[in-house]
Formats: C-alpha cells, sequence, structure tokens
C-alpha cells in the first residue's frame, strides 16, 4: 500500500505561485489532462501559463509540460520546479534529481521514484490498477489513464472539483461519452488521494474571487492561433504555405478560421489556401498574389526562410508586398526543431543578396501576435515590400493569457495604388518606381486596370523609374538610394519601442519578442539586488529614433537576445554607431528553453557587480 | 507609359477594335534569327486573332533568354520577370489573386526541366488556369550554351562535347503529372503554332506547349538536334489543326472519320486532322505510348497530345468566389466583430 514518505520538514506553503511539471512520453495523450489542469487554476482566478518541451518525434519520446502559476502574474518559464507529476520511466531518475530540496513528486508507483532521494515529497499512486477500475475497455485505458493525476494534483493543491469538471468539460466539448469517461478517472484519483495522503501539498492553490481575479474575462491562447486570427482580420485573401514545426500551426488555425469565417452566404470561398510544394513556392505565391493586388502571407521557420531569401530579395527590389511569419526555432541547420530562439534576426534583417534592409516586426505577446498580424499587412502594402513578422516557438506554441483581443479600429490601408481614374487624370503620365511624395515608395497599379497606360513590366533586374530594363548607373543607384529611404522612412511608422519603465538612473534593459515575459519578472528581482533599471521593448526593425535617446539616455544599456551572437546588440551598435555603442552589453540565453527570469537576473547582476 | 495613337482608318482591327500593333511589345534584344523571335510574333498574333484584351492578360516569366520574351509582346499588358526556375508559383499566386485575368507563363528548357522542374509538375497537377509555354533549345542561352536537361542523348555541342544524359520530355512530364492540354511545335511552323496557341486561349485549365525553338547563337550547328535544319528534316506532325474561334461561324464542314472536332471551353472548336498514326488525343495512356515511340525513333514529333476539357481547373477545386480575390471589399474580407466576440469566448 502507499505511504508518504518522510519528507523534511517544508519550507513554506507555496500559496499560488508555483510551477508543476509533467513528464510523459509524446503519444500518450496527456496533453489534455495538462489542459484541464492549466484551464482550472486559470477559472481560480490565477495567473497561469502553460509551456510544452516536446522532442522532434511522433511518439515514444520524453515530453514535459510545464504549468506556472503565479499570483504576482508572471508567466516566463520558472527555472525550478516545484511539483513534480513523473510518469515516464525513461527520465524518472533524471527528473528527480534535478528538483531542488524539498519539491514534491507526484509518480506512477512501479517507477519507484521514491527510492532515489530522501529530500523531497513522494505521493507513488498505482495508475494501472486505478484505470482498471474506471476504465472497462482496455483498449480506452491509455488515454484516460492521465486524468488520474488531475485528481490527484486536485486533492493535493485544493483545486475545486467543480472547476476541473468545468474545466474537463470544455476540454472535451461535445464529446460527452469521453467527458464522462475521463471524469471517472479525475474523480478516482481525486478519492485515492483523499485516502491516501490527508496532507495537502505545499504547492496550494486558493481561489482569488471576484474583482481580484487576474484571469476573469481573459482568454488563454497559442501566439499562432493569436497571429492567424490577425490574419483573418486583416483580410487575407491567399496564403500559402509549407508544414515546418513551430510554424505549421500558424496556417492550420488560419485555414480552420478562414472555412468557417470567410465563406459566402452561398458557400463560396473568399480565400485561396494552398500548401505548397516547398517555401520557395510558397513565397513565390505570396508575391505573384501581392503583385495582382491580394493579401497573401505565408509562415515558416528557419530552414524555410533560407529557401525564400531569393524571392525576398525580389520582393525587396520589385517592391512587391507581402507577410511573411518566421516562427524562429533553434538552428543554424535543422538544429533543435522543437526548441525556441531568436536566432534569425541577424539574417532576416538583410535577406536577400545584394544591399537589402527588411521591415521586421517584434511581437512581444499574444496581444501583439494578433495586433501585429494585422498591421503586417497594412504595412506591407503602404511600404511595397515583404514584412516579416518573428515569432519564435515559446509564443507560438504555449499557451499564455491574454485579454480579449480588440476588433480593429483602423480601415485597411491598401497603399499607394493608381486607378483608372487616377491614371486619365494623370493624363497616362507615371512612373512605377518614380518618387512622388519625396517618402521613397512609388505609386503602383494592379493588373486587370482598364487604362491603356496601366501596364508595366515587374522584374528583379536592373530598371529605371518607370520600371523600364536598364542597366545605367544612375538609375541603379537612384533606385537604390531610394529604396534606402524608403526604409529608413518606415522607422517611425512602424509599431513603437515600449518604455514599460523608466528610471533616471544609469543602467537599462532593451529586450524584445518572447523576452517580454521573463524580463518584467527579472526588472523586479533586479530591484530587490538595488538595480533600478530602465525597460525598453523594441517592436520592429528599423528602429525609431527614441530608442537612440533612450541609450543616451542611460550609462548602461543591456540588451537581451535569445541566441548565441546577440543578433539585436549587433543590429543596435550598427544602427547607434560606436559612441552609444559603447554603451551596451549583451546578455544572451541560447540553451533552446524558454527564457527564464532568473537566468537574466543573474547574468545582469554579474556584469553589474564586474562593471 | 505610352499612350496610343489615333489609328489610321485604312488598318486592319480586330474583334475589339484594336489594330496588330496593340499586342506588339518592345523591340527584341534576342539574337536575330531566335527562335524565341518567332513565338513573340506568334503569340502577336493569336492574341489580336483571338481579339484578346490587352488589359486583361498578364505574362509571366522566369530567367533566361526565353524569360525575357514577355516584354517584347503584348505591351499593352502586366509583366512580370521574375526568378530562374520560379515563374510557376508566382503565376499560382497570381491567377489565385484574380481568376478573371488570362495568363501567360513564358520559360525556357534550362528554366523548367533543371531549376524549375519541381515547381513545373506542381503548376502541372493543380491544372492552374494557365499557358505555360518551354521555348526549348537544348541549352542555356543566357549563360551561353551549356546543354540542358531537354538536350537529347549524343547531341553534339558547339564546342564538340557530347551530351551523355537522356534527355527529359517536358510533353510526357506534364501528361503524367495533370495538364490539361498538352502539344510540342516548333517555333518555325507558324500555322500549326498559331492554331494551338489560339486553342489554349480557349482552353480552361493548365495549356502546356514545348516548342522547339533553335538558339542560333549556340545551339544550331552540325550534330544539335534542336537546330533548324535537324528540326526540319525530323518534325512529324501528328494531325493537321484549325481552329474556329467561338466569335467565327463553324459551318465549314469536316470528316470525323479522320478529324476529332474538340469543343472548347470558351465555345471555340479544336479540329484535329488525322496525318499517319490513329491517334486520339483524350486518351493519356496513348499520348504517353506516342511519346515514348517518338523519343525512340529520333522523331521530333510535333501536334496536341493530350486534351482534356472536362477536369475542373484549380479555381473551381478551391470553390473560390467568382470576384477576383484582389478586389474584395473591406466588408467582405474582415469579419464582423460578432466573429472576434464569438472567438474570443471559446478561449475564455
Ligand atoms: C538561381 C540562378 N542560378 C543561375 C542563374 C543563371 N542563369 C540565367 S539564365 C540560365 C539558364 C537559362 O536557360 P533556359 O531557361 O534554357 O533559357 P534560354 O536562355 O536558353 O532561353 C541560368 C543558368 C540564375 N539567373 N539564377
Ligand atoms: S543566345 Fe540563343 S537563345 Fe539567347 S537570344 Fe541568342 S539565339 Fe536566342
Ligand atoms: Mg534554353
Amino acid at each position: 500500500m502507499a505511504t508518504m514518505s518522510v519528507a523534511p520538514p517544508v519550507s513554506g506553503v507555496l500559496l499560488n505561485d508555483f510551477s508543476l511539471q509533467v513528464a510523459t512520453v509524446n503519444g500518450s495523450g496527456s496533453q489534455s489532462s495538462n489542459l484541464v489542469l492549466l484551464r482550472t487554476i486559470f477559472q481560480m482566478g490565477v495567473p497561469i501559463s502553460g509551456k510544452n518541451l516536446f522532442p522532434s518525434n511522433i511518439a515514444g519520446l520524453p515530453t514535459w509540460f510545464t504549468i506556472r502559476a503565479s499570483r504576482h502574474g508572471y508567466v516566463a518559464r520558472k527555472k525550478e520546479i516545484d511539483f513534480l507529476i513523473a510518469m515516464n520511466p525513461e527520465t524518472v531518475r533524471e527528473d528527480v534529481l534535478g528538483l531542488d530540496p524539498g519539491a514534491s513528486v507526484l509518480y506512477d508507483e512501479p517507477l519507484k521514484a521514491n527510492d532515489l532521494r530522501h529530500d523531497v515529497t513522494f505521493y507513488p499512486v498505482p495508475f494501472d490498477k486505478l484505470v482498471a477500475g474506471v476504465c472497462p475497455d482496455a483498449k480506452l485505458r491509455k488515454l484516460v489513464r492521465n486524468m488520474i493525476y488531475v485528481g490527484c494534483a486536485a486533492h493535493l493543491m485544493n483545486m475545486e472539483m467543480e472547476e476541473v469538471e468545468r474545466a474537463l468539460r470544455q476540454q472535451f466539448k461535445k464529446k460527452q461519452k469521453a467527458a464522462d469517461l475521463n471524469w471517472g478517472a479525475v474523480k478516482a484519483g481525486f478519492d485515492y488521494a483523499v485516502t491516501n495522503f490527508p496532507q495537502p501539498d505545499r504547492c496550494r492553490l486558493e481561489r482569488i474571487a471576484g474583482a481580484l481575479s487576474k484571469t476573469a474575462g481573459k482568454i488563454i491562447i497559442e501566439g499562432n492561433a493569436a497571429a492567424a486570427l490577425g490574419c483573418l482580420f486583416a483580410g487575407v485573401t491567399v496564403v500559402a504555405w509549407y508544414p515546418i514545426t513551430p510554424s505549421s500551426s500558424l496556417c492550420e488555425y488560419l485555414i480552420e478560421y478562414l472555412k468557417k469565417y470567410r465563406r459566402t452566404p452561398d458557400g463560396k470561398a473568399t480565400f485561396a489556401a494552398v500548401q505548397a510544394e516547398d517555401e520557395l513556392a510558397a513565397c513565390g505565391m505570396v508575391l505573384g498574389a501581392g503583385w495582382m493586388g491580394a493579401r497573401a502571407m505565408t509562415s515558416t521557420s528557419g530552414p524555410g526562410i533560407s529557401l525564400m531569401s531569393e524571392f525576398v530579395g525580389l520582393g525587396y527590389y520589385a517592391e512587391i508586398p507581402g507577410v511573411i511569419f518566421d516562427i524562429q526555432r533553434v538552428g543554424p541547420s535543422t538544429g533543435l526543431p522543437t526548441r525556441t530562439a531568436q536566432g534569425d534576426l541577424g539574417f532576416v534583417a538583410t535577406l536577400g543578396h545584394g544591399d537589402t534592409r527588411q521591415i521586421i516586426l517584434l511581437p512581444g505577446s499574444v496581444e501583439e501576435c494578433y495586433e501585429m498580424g494585422i498591421a503586417a499587412f497594412d504595412i506591407a502594402e503602404r511600404y511595397q515590400t515583404p514584412i516579416f513578422v518573428l515569432s519564435d516557438l515559446d509564443l507560438a506554441m504555449n499557451h499564455w493569457m491574454a485579454e480579449p483581443f480588440a476588433y480593429p479600429t483602423k480601415p485597411l490601408d491598401r497603399g499607394k495604388v493608381l486607378r483608372a481614374e487616377d491614371l486619365t487624370r494623370l493624363k497616362g503620365d507615371w512612373g512605377r518606381y518614380r518618387d512622388v511624395d519625396g517618402d521613397g515608395i512609388g505609386y503602383r497599379t494592379l493588373p486587370g486596370t482598364d487604362h491603356p497606360a496601366a501596364a508595366f513590366f515587374t522584374r528583379g533586374s536592373g530598371h529605371n523609374e518607370r520600371a523600364q530594363y536598364s542597366e545605367k548607373s544612375a538609375d541603379y543607384t537612384n533606385n537604390l538610394d531610394r529604396l534606402k529611404r524608403k526604409w529608413e522612412g518606415a522607422r517611425e511608422h512602424l509599431p513603437p519601442p515600449v518604455v514599460e519603465h523608466t528610471d533616471s538612473g544609469e543602467v537599462a534593459v532593451i529586450a524584445y519578442g518572447s523576452t517580454q515575459a521573463a524580463m518584467v519578472e527579472s526588472l523586479d528581482q533586479l530591484r530587490e539586488h538595488k538595480i533600478n533599471a530602465s525597460y525598453l521593448r523594441l517592436r520592429a526593425y528599423p528602429f525609431a529614433a527614441m530608442v537612440r535617446e533612450f541609450v543616451a539616455a542611460h550609462q548602461r544599456v543591456y540588451v537581451v537576445d535569445q541566441n548565441r551572437d546577440g543578433q539585436m546588440f549587433e543590429l543596435l551598435q550598427l544602427d547607434l554607431g560606436p559612441e552609444l555603442a559603447s554603451r551596451l552589453r549583451s546578455v544572451r540565453h541560447y540553451n533552446g528553453l524558454p527564457v527564464d527570469a532568473r537566468s537574466l537576473t543573474d547574468a545582469i547582476v554579474a556584469l553589474e557587480g564586474a562593471k | 507609359m505610352s499612350t496610343t495613337a489615333p489609328t489610321p482608318p485604312l488598318v486592319k482591327l480586330n474583334r475589339l477594335g484594336l489594330p496588330q500593333s496593340d499586342y506588339r511589345g518592345s523591340k527584341t534584344t534576342l539574337c536575330a534569327g531566335c527562335g524565341h523571335n518567332a513565338i513573340s510574333e506568334r503569340i502577336i498574333d493569336a492574341c489580336y486573332e483571338m481579339g484578346v484584351d490587352p488589359h486583361r492578360f498578364v505574362k509571366l516569366s522566369g530567367i533566361g533568354c526565353s524569360s525575357k520574351a514577355p516584354a517584347y509582346f503584348l505591351g499593352r499588358s502586366f509583366g512580370f520577370n521574375s526568378v530562374h526556375g520560379r515563374m510557376p508559383s508566382v503565376a499560382t499566386g497570381a491567377v489565385l489573386a484574380n481568376a478573371s485575368l488570362q495568363a501567360l507563363g513564358i520559360s525556357g528548357d534550362g528554366d523548367t526541366a533543371s531549376i524549375g522542374l519541381g515547381q513545373f509538375l506542381h503548376l502541372m497537377r493543380r491544372n492552374l488556369p494557365l499557358i505555360y509555354i518551354i521555348e526549348d533549345n537544348g541549352v542555356y542561352g543566357l549563360t551561353k550554351g551549356q546543354f540542358s536537361a531537354t538536350a537529347d542523348l549524343g547531341a553534339k555541342q558547339k564546342s564538340g562535347v557530347i551530351n551523355e544524359m537522356p534527355a527529359l520530355d517536358t510533353c510526357a512530364l506534364a501528361v503524367l503529372s495533370g495538364a490539361t492540354l498538352v502539344a510540342r511545335s516548333f517555333s518555325g511552323d507558324k500555322k500549326q503554332l498559331t492554331a494551338i496557341l489560339k486553342a489554349a486561349l480557349a482552353h480552361r485549365g493548365t495549356v502546356m506547349i514545348d516548342v522547339i525553338s533553335p538558339c542560333v547563337t549556340f545551339n544550331d550547328h552540325e550534330g544539335s538536334t534542336k537546330s533548324y535544319k535537324f528540326v526540319l528534316e525530323h518534325e512529324e506532325a501528328m494531325q493537321e489543326l484549325s481552329f474556329v474561334p467561338s466569335f467565327e461561324d463553324i459551318a465549314v464542314d469536316y470528316d470525323p472519320g479522320t478529324t476529332l472536332d474538340v469543343p472548347m471551353h470558351d465555345g471555340s472548336h479544336l479540329r484535329l486532322r488525322k496525318l499517319g498514326v490513329d491517334f486520339n488525343p483524350t486518351d493519356r495512356q496513348q499520348a504517353l505510348r506516342v511519346l515514348t515511340d517518338a523519343n525512340a525513333n529520333e522523331e521530333v514529333l510535333t501536334g496536341i497530345f493530350y486534351v482534356d476539357t472536362k477536369k475542373p481547373d484549380f479555381i473551381a477545386q478551391l470553390g473560390m468566389v467568382d470576384t477576383p480575390l484582389a478586389q474584395l471589399p473591406e466588408n467582405v474580407v474582415r469579419p464582423a466583430p460578432a466573429v472576434l466576440e464569438e472567438v474570443m469566448a471559446s478561449l475564455q
């Protein structure tokens, strides 16, 4: 019979503030159980995040799902695991030995985790025996087995069972029978824990009720779903993609939404979605559609970006709008396909051969995946160039809380397009690449425009203002200088940096993208170390002028990158020039895991100590 | 951008009231005598005679001497000279965005059969409504005469090098992978090529035309199998082709025993009078057999190998609205606030 092993004195209750990790093998159907746990805590008013650490494999390899509950609202990865649910024989040893003393382990009894050490609390649970009791059909047992730990955790952590049931029924939506079966397993786990583990664990939940609730009205969503919603409400009409982790779910969500919400009353599609033969083709389709006047997008990850580079150069030079989501994973090459990084930034900033400068948007939250998903299309058509949205696996595939997204208030900006009547007014005198307004952006016409002077010839070879083939040096430099003007002009028209905290002191931090969650927590930790840092979060490249002012106002500015080479640090150095660049210090995180606050804090504290 | 001068009264006009000069492009920069120039001429003829509206026509290409050609015809149509071997994807995006325009893609044998083979096959497979022309000279003209993948086994390069690799037959590949009108012609065969181009303009789906188009500078010598001389000596036309456009009287008689009448998408009729072999171009298996035999016999077999006027094109397969996607207004493409509320509620 299971007994609790003797645990050292617990260091105190972790009320609404702990991390819970479930270690399983992938393909074992634990995702539903994990999401029920996540939603239950969320429904109790406690802020959460859920991160799935999974292998590049379909079934049988280790996978970890980590839920962080934080009454402070910290949603980044927490370095330490406070409560482990150990289900995987392959990793149980490593998982248990990796815990800090005082942590708790709920485990499948035959794994004998309690033999491994004596300074953590063990909760052995006979999963096979319990599941046999609630699931007569042996074939289904594998699927409901994991619900037992939900019940055990519910008891140990004081979860409200009504909320567990609500979360479970939402998870199984209309599948009533499956929901009932799983609910039976939850209850069996709960009853077992009540009998065998009468003491609650130190990781404990308590409802944050009413006005104090930090989750009421909020949603839980993955960044890729949020970005897909952005595309939907941006009015995307052509979607071309090639599957690659971690970007696939963006187009998959988008296609699901398009099929549901973008049909005419007679069932016709107001979009075209194509699974292309590769990323070159996906990018070519985006450019072809953009040239024709449609709003087109693709999503990919590093290897796909590499393949797209020739087309991106064409889009830049021939000035064709398009939106490319790069959901970054760990490179170089195939790298770690299911781990996260911000490693494509430097490559994308000048993607394409020759002199190129791209425009990049950097969402730092799921809200921004949605908002920038919309804005990217406006910017692409305004600037007539491919726009990159750089997300990453952590933001894109993990579960984040957010305020419900706001409906766009601005109408679509379709950019500078001349219609037949405009051409008549201009008496046919126009030039596709002529800088009429001084902003480097020419006017374009769309194929099909019914005017004898409408047509022009688009090419990636040298051209003059009238889009005619030209090898003249003057035409070439004129064109390249205008393109640079156009890019420079974008600086103040992209999502501006967010200065989230300013302190006139010496120290500042610059971060971007998914680092945001860890950064806000780290800033609080830094204050405990008497470091009061200002914080600027970049949201786009090229940088707005206020970035320069921000750096100029501080002595030491830490630039946080999730890559080995400090790619944003390098871009900032180039942009700011030698004098201001000397104020920058690089902080780099690149182990493939989402960045955590403690690592950032430790790095900055160390550098401050050594200043 | 040029405006049209008032038309002198004696110039012949087509059914849109346009003179043939309105179908010309800028002056060619290709070598004098290059087969590609003759193909441009035939495209001009076919579009003029069919009364194609230049505003409703788009031209796309990859990279190569051949891919430069779109600048030299239909100057009042939009053109897009893209990157090497990737015209199919650009054309796919363009056609999806506005399927109401007629699209024509020009490629070379290097552009199609080497760097672009993957995109080429996938375009055929989708049956995208597009006319795809390979201006096939067996060499890379623009990079000065290296063999391409359509060069025949044993063909001699100008330098004397013999080609050791078997040729890829782009027509067989097109038939296999799903194109719905597949033909081969010769840049020097004015009548046949014009008839095929007209049929192409009347078809809905992917048309693939491989046009043997000699490169006078790098592949027109003794020992070449893509020279004018070789093609003239070895060409074997399968059918005598005639084309009756939808706007003309169809009364002309034909003998159903020797001639196949193919009603086209736009109401036109394509007539194929058999020459030599007894051949039915709606039979895929037979098309592949005939092509294989011709390759074995070193014949330059021309004519229409395959036609299927029933298979739905890519636009029909996708179930798209009739209005071009590029022209859908904001209230159609941006769902209402209630949709966002519904999605948000499902995530709470
Ligand atoms: C990515 C890339 N690789 C190589 C080239 C160089 N290149 C230009 S045209 C060409 C071959 C063209 O041959 P083909 O398509 O047969 O056209 P032709 O000139 O014979 O009409 C090559 C290899 C290029 N433009 N782009
Ligand atoms: S090099 Fe050959 S293919 Fe190119 S233009 Fe001259 S003749 Fe034509
Ligand atoms: Mg060639």
